[in-house]
């Protein structure tokens, strides 16, 4: 049975003391904690097995290789995608958007088509196509929320047409928790010959993702949100598309050969196999051996009960914050079409004064628009604070939050 | 000479139109910076010593127990900065 108890001990951290208080983690959809697990397998890649991979010859070279295609291999089958081929490391789940919107969009769209955006996204999928837009003169098209965050989805469904060239929107928002019909939007998308592009960054850490059974084009995800360490990421592209792709980033690795010919005074190049025609330069060795010790760890918990613990905690903070009486939590109040993310306000405070409040007992929130400013507009907040729950939260957890929330009421 | 820096950490600005400022003081420092802001500023409000809510030459802001303070409506970092020197040195 699920214990987070028994998950807690995993994490060195959650023994922290923040302002003579014990630590309350709940600003899990910026970043996770780490189990020792991750920690010592990092370790342990430095203190043994460091080198840089591929084309040498050398033991310690050959051992880094070796995990560093075992990580991708991991993270292949977590997801279900057919092979490493299909699995790109990349700093994280901005780098991996920036990737589609660059090495794909820059040659595939052009003036007259169209890109559909959800207006729940993150700015990572906004701001690239927009960029990217400026450059091409390709049109963008925002799929509407509705009032409770929740996406338009006829909305979404009118705008896509044979002019769709990709669909971008985010299997879980990051503000709400809401949780997208991928495989509707998918469907429709593909009905019209479009491409999706999935911003997986709040799901693939809290729920079963398969992208084979979500028929998908593109899946972003960092490995920070999930128990790893930063600066590893990843990008999910189906074989044939990315072997159609132009590179992202020129230089190391990501070359076959590379031949001057005298006589143009100019270089010939040849591409790598995937997924290393898309990872130039040394990659993130050690991150993508912590990545893989950090799905091992959540593979051993199970993502159901993963995806179970999350919910019952929603449910529960859910129930306590509605006692709050100057409490006002924004989004969806249906649990069952949402994952472990709550934000909220105060009335007569801005976010910021909430989480510098909560900080003063040792309990982390998150404050500001968490980097979605135009859903913020849709719920006309200038900013909300927001709880993230993850395995190693506890009731006992919430109910010290709604306690202290509770003396904020004073104010 | 004194300066700000002596006493300020980070200073983060919020993005969007409402834009705050919210001013991580030294740890070390803290007390030192509490008593002296304590001393200037016109304290309106205070709960148990985690928070005050104060007012210095029409400028209103918060200070918390931890050594942050969140300071709204100012123009940008230089009349934050002229506030802070105003308040610390």
């Amino acid at each position: 049975m699920f214990d987070p108890c028994k998950v807690r001990e995993d994490f060195p951290i959650l023994k922290r003391k923040i302002n003579n208080h014990p630590l309350i983690y709940f600003d899990n959809a910026a970043s996770s904690q780490k189990p020792r697990q991750v920690i010592e397998a990092i370790k342990n890649f430095y203190e043994n097995h460091n080198a840089n991979v591929h084309r040498a010859v050398h033991t310690l070279s050959q051992e880094a290789s070796q995990l560093y295609e075992d990580a991708h291999e991991e993270v292949a089958k977590f997801i279900n995608a057919n092979g490493i081929e299909e699995i790109i490391f990349v700093r994280g789940t901005t780098e991996a958007i920036n990737l589609v919107a660059y090495a794909w969009g820059l040659c595939n769209l052009k003036k007259g088509d169209d890109v559909i955006v959800s207006l729940m996204e993150h700015h990572s999928n906004i701001v690239p196509w927009e960029i990217l837009s400026n450059i091409n003169g390709f049109n963008i098209k925002y799929a509407e929320v509705n009032n409770d965050g929740t996406l338009n989805y006829e909305d979404f469904e009118s705008k896509v047409s044979s002019k769709t060239k990709i669909v971008c929107y985010s299997h879980v928002s990051n503000v709400t928790g809401v949780i997208n019909d991928v495989k509707r939007i998918a469907k429709v998308a593909h009905e019209y010959g479009a491409l999706t592009l999935v911003d997986g960054a709040q799901s693939v850490p809290h729920l079963p993702v398969n992208v084979k059974d979500l028929d998908i084009d593109f899946l972003a995800f960092s490995g920070h949100k999930m128990l790893g360490p930063t600066g590893i990421g990843c990008l999910y592209g189906k074989r044939e598309l990315l072997e159609g792709m132009a590179p992202f980033h020129g230089g190391g690795e990501m070359i076959r050969e590379v031949s001057y010919n005298p006589k143009t005074k100019r270089c010939s190049i040849s591409w790598n196999d995937l997924p290393w025609k898309f990872e130039a330069g040394t990659p993130n060795v050690g991150g993508g051996v912590g990545l893989m010790e950090a799905i091992k760890y959540l593979k051993k918990l199970g993502m159901e009960n993963v995806k179970e613990h999350e919910c019952n905690m929603t449910e529960y903070a859910m129930k306590r914050l509605s006692e709050c009486r100057k409490v006002e939590v924004y989004g969806p109040k249906d649990t069952s079409i949402k994952c472990g993310i709550i934000p909220f306000g105060v009335d007569g405070l801005s976010s910021h004064d909430v989480a510098l409040f909560l900080d003063n007992y040792g309990i982390m929130v998150r404050s500001g628009f968490h980097c979605a400013q135009p859903l913020h507009q849709i719920f006309k907040l200038s900013s909300s604070a927001r709880v993230s729950f993850y395995i190693y939260n506890t009731r006992e957890e919430i109910d010290r939050f709604i306690e202290v929330l509770k003396g904020i009421e004073l104010i | 000479m004194a300066s700000v820096e002596d006493y300020v950490a980070r200073i983060e600005e919020t993005c969007g139109e409402e834009k705050q400022f919210i001013v991580l003081f030294k740890y070390e420092k803290k007390q030192e910076v509490i008593a002296k802001i304590l001393k200037r500023a016109k304290v309106e409000k205070s709960i148990s010593s985690v928070i005050f809510e104060l007012t210095f030459k029409n400028v209103s802001f918060r200070l918390y127990g931890t050594g942050k303070a969140i300071f709204r409506n100012l123009k940008d970092k230089i009349e934050l900065r002229n506030i802070l020197s105003e308040l610390l040195l």
